[in-house]
């Protein structure tokens, strides 16, 4: 009837947080994984827009058994869709781990600190602080931008509510959100000579990890990393760079022009260009990366951001080899769920046991 | 009501920002800078000249806000209070001309390098976002040199250049169209003050 208890997962059931280890700031598989030394898998859910949870589910499943950690977006680009805070709900209720990211665009230091305590109460072990990108980008223009808070404060604010055990106001918390706090970085956007600095000032504000805009210039990140290292960043923050198929040359051109942050070299659109099936060339291309920055010092790990292609995810993740063997968590049919199953015809059938009816038929 | 009246009621998804769009390329009326922050200037010829110059203004201010702390005793005579509107006045004026300045009331040019950080359309206090476009503009602004691309160089002249590196705490909103320099001059007295109670 029992299965083997996967790494990493609460004996007690799936959607429970584990037990805290000493050191660790959450409860959650991710920040286990990355301590442990071992390199970590991220990938990025496509928010659906619709309010239906098998919506959801049917996007996570993909990624079953491939990645550590699922990053809820929050209105990626500006764009509208289910909210991180509703995807992360249900991923927790399903045992999924996933991260949620709070971007400063849409509210104001209030709602934020709300959501955190909420977030955290479900389960989430994971927040990615983003600054977000401006609404003129996003499907709805006209929106007010909020901007309330920026990475940076968002991070310290949220620190401070974890160590400090209270809001941005002082007012003390009774249970302290227990999350592993991350952070992105832009390696490929100038001022460049800024960049590893900027990093430093987010782990000065609380970042744990962080997880990097789209790489498609191997050597910008390793001149990056390079003084990165030479900083002794690496040391106090796991860093995932951010990787991805690109479906075309024709995509490439358009992110390039159209998605803020996103350095697309013309040597990746000319070998995208030149491919016979352009699609299979992206793919190929993005395993090849991962193989590149895999090699790099200090690198802890991969973020897969497939979107509309994140079918791919798991034979990227395969092809290149990076889990070593290594199976990450699945979503498995526990000892409960085969009991119901097992009696699922008989539920049915009879729908209600009531004492009074079986002592009433008993007594014939 | 006759049968050929229409009723009033709105098609789904028309609202009155829809409509505006849609009249707007038969309009004569086009909009030149349109962007989610108020322009104090048209131009960016005077920020970029206060970056540029970066090192004289900080020396500058360091020289002026000692000014205005010996003259606390004269601010204190008259009142704070009753200081603030015509020092507000010039404060507004000055900064607004020199840093297209947007009184947020608690400045911190001299950490970013005197490139006014609320002029970044994301009112970014800590750093460039990652949208930064490869020539250095703004991804709100396409036209405007991202404001912590310029800071960063400013810093790079400046004596403290180890200032942009600390982490900023956020806006405090209450205290926007207030005076910067009455409220450092204030602060700077205060602790004058304690130093020597203590001494």
């Amino acid at each position: 009837m029992s299965r083997p208890r996967q790494p990493d997962e609460n004996p007690h059931g799936v959607d429970l947080p584990l037990d805290p280890l000493p050191g660790h700031s959450s409860r959650g598989r991710l920040e286990r994984i990355l301590r442990r030394g071992e390199f970590a898998v991220t990938a990025e859910l496509n928010p659906p827009d619709s309010a239906n949870a098998q919506d959801v589910y049917e996007r996570a499943a993909v990624f079953d058994g491939w990645v550590d950690g699922i990053n809820a977006v929050d209105a990626s680009g500006a764009n509208c869709h289910m909210s991180s805070m509703g995807i992360c709900a249900l991923l927790t209720r399903m045992g999924y781990a996933p991260i949620m990211q709070i971007a400063c665009r849409d509210r104001n230091r209030i709602a934020i600190q709300g959501d955190v305590l909420g977030a955290a109460a479900m389960g989430v072990g994971n927040i990615l602080c983003l600054t977000g990108d401006g609404v003129q980008a996003g499907d709805q223009p006209g929106a007010k931008p909020v901007f309330d808070l920026d990475c940076m404060s968002l991070l310290e604010t949220v620190r401070t509510m974890r160590d400090d055990e209270k809001f941005l106001s002082g007012r003390k918390l009774s249970t302290p959100p227990a999350v592993f706090l991350g952070a992105a970085i832009n390696p490929f956007a100038p001022p460049y000579d800024f960049r590893p600095l900027r990093l430093a000032k987010k782990i000065a504000a609380g970042a744990q990890f962080v997880q990097s805009q789209y790489c498609f210039d191997v050597p910008m990140l390793r001149e990056y990393m390079k003084r990165v290292r030479d900083m002794g960043l690496t040391e106090e923050c796991f860093i995932l760079v951010g990787v991805g198929p690109l479906a075309s040359a024709k995509t490439a051109r358009w992110i390039r022009s159209n998605v803020p942050g996103v350095h697309i070299p013309d040597s990746v659109v000319a070998r995208l260009e030149g491919a016979e099936n352009q699609k299979e060339e992206g793919k190929r291309m993005c395993i090849d990366i991962i193989n590149e920055v895999k090699e790099i010092e200090g690198v802890s790990g991969i973020h897969v951001m497939a979107y509309r292609q994140e079918e791919y995810v798991a034979e990227i993740v395969h092809e290149s080899g990076v889990l070593k063997g290594r199976r990450p968590w699945t979503r498995e049919p526990g000892p409960d769920d085969a009991l119901v199953a097992e009696r699922l015809d008989h539920i049915l059938e009879t729908p209600s046991e009531k004492p009074t009816d079986m002592v009433k038929d008993a007594a014939g | 009501m006759s049968k050929n009246d229409k009723p009033l009621t709105r098609k789904s998804g028309v609202t009155q920002a829809s409509l505006v769009r849609k009249a707007r390329a038969l309009l004569a009326y086009k909009p030149a800078d349109v962007s989610p922050q108020r322009r104090v200037q048209r131009r960016y010829t005077m920020r970029l000249w206060s970056v540029r110059h970066a090192r004289f203004l900080e020396w500058f201010y360091a020289r002026f806000a000692n000014v205005f702390l010996t003259l606390h005793p004269v601010w204190n005579a008259i009142g704070y209070r009753r200081a603030e509107k015509p020092v507000k006045f010039v404060e507004r004026h000055v900064k607004g001309f020199m840093f297209d300045c947007r009184m947020c009331g608690q400045c911190i040019l001299s950490s970013t390098g005197m490139s006014c950080p609320m002029n970044c359309p994301k009112q970014l206090r800590n750093g460039p976002c990652g949208g930064v476009r490869a020539n250095g503009n703004c991804e709100v602004e396409p036209d405007m040199p991202c404001v912590w691309v310029k800071a960063w160089e400013g810093a790079q002249k400046m004596r403290n250049d180890e200032a942009i590196l600390a982490v900023q705490k956020p806006v405090d909103q209450s205290l926007r169209e207030t005076s910067a320099w009455l409220r450092v001059t204030a602060t700077a007295a205060a602790e004058r003050e304690k130093a020597r109670e203590t001494a």
